[in-house]
């Protein structure tokens, strides 16, 4: 058994559960995966499958010659851990069958790219008033930190500066519905990243019991 | 093609048995209302004001006089399973889609003419 898969975010749309209640969802194309491979506890120290999904036609002589043997030419690689990795071997296809509805995934991406943003939208900022003689202090920050002690700003200020583009996790999103012929999941909620953007589904890490 | 892939899956949530029906038609909607265990249906009768969106969220909004002549809207998903049937009484004679100006008149001014069909000519 291993414990997730690389995927696909196709976009957003609704479905209606056993009771009629409507639920957001994002279609995600889970696979086909391939094992690309193997690792195991005697070999690596530890039990983990790497995994290989789509197809890649711009792929240096290295990167070709790791993946031939699975057969694939796959456009990103991925690893993900294994109860037992020696059950599973390299060309293996592997389907979004790996997962059921009901269960609790975590899904990893990489956000839209905000570009270069002021603190209002990138922290939370409040801004400065509108009104009562102001002036250009609407988006403005504030204090960045005191004056001769310590005489610097300190590092980590949240200040304004480039936004998105980075990895984020959304733990616990519910998956309503597998179908497994067209390798779709339905998972409620949103997901991070644009649509057709690469995403990582991972069995929950704390909310399955 | 993955438009048409989220199509396909909310496709499979579509109804088949729809009436035709538009902005201005009076109609009788069934909806499946549960009280604690019991699931009993509702009717909700009224004229359509509106119709919008599309895919698995197409909905419309019915407009009924209650009592003391009160204006009640409610709003509907036309795929949804609470919704048992929908029976169209009167097709209504309208000159725009959305009927927002009936909120605004009471007794006769907010009449609808009957749509008269031809023989043999099929309505929309």
């Amino acid at each position: 058994m291993i414990k997730g898969m690389i995927g696909r975010k196709l976009g957003m749309t609704q479905m209606f559960d056993d009771r009629g209640v409507v639920h957001p969802v994002t279609v995600v194309e889970t696979g086909p995966c391939v094992v690309t491979q193997v690792k195991t506890e005697e070999h690596d120290g530890y039990d983990a499958v790497q995994l290989g999904f789509g197809v890649s036609k711009r792929l240096n002589k290295p990167e070709q010659g790791h993946r031939r043997a699975s057969g694939f030419m796959s456009k990103a690689l991925r690893e993900v851990k294994a109860d037992s990795a020696a059950e599973f071997q390299v060309g293996q296809v592997i389907k979004a069958d790996t997962f059921s509805a009901g269960e609790l995934v975590d899904i990893v991406g990489t956000s839209k790219g905000r570009g270069f943003q002021g603190g209002v939208k990138r922290h939370g900022f409040h801004g400065g008033p509108k009104t009562h003689g102001q002036s250009d202090r609407l988006r403005a920050p504030g204090s960045i930190g005191s004056s001769a002690t310590p005489g610097r700003v300190f590092k980590g200020m949240k200040m304004a500066g480039h936004m998105g583009h980075e990895r984020v996790t959304v733990q616990n999103l519910e998956v309503m519905r597998v179908d497994v012929e067209r390798n779709l999941l339905l998972i409620k909620g949103s997901v991070p990243g644009p649509n057709n953007g690469e995403l990582l589904i991972k069995r929950a890490v704390k909310g399955n019991r | 093609m993955v438009a048409q892939l989220i199509r396909s899956v909310e496709s499979e949530q579509f109804k088949s048995d729809l009436p035709l029906f538009d902005a201005g038609d009076n109609v009788r909607v069934s909806v499946k209302v549960v009280e604690g265990t019991r699931e009993r249906i509702q009717v909700f009768e009224g004229v359509v004001i509106r119709r919008r969106g599309g895919g698995v969220n197409e909905n419309f909004t019915v407009r009924r006089i209650a009592s003391h002549a009160v204006g009640v809207e409610r709003t509907f998903l036309i795929h949804s399973p609470r919704i048992d049937k929908i029976e169209v009484v009167r097709h209504g004679k309208v000159r725009r889609a959305r009927l927002y100006y009936l909120r605004g008149l009471t007794g006769r001014a907010a009449r609808i003419k009957e749509r008269q069909r031809k023989p043999g000519q099929h309505i929309r």
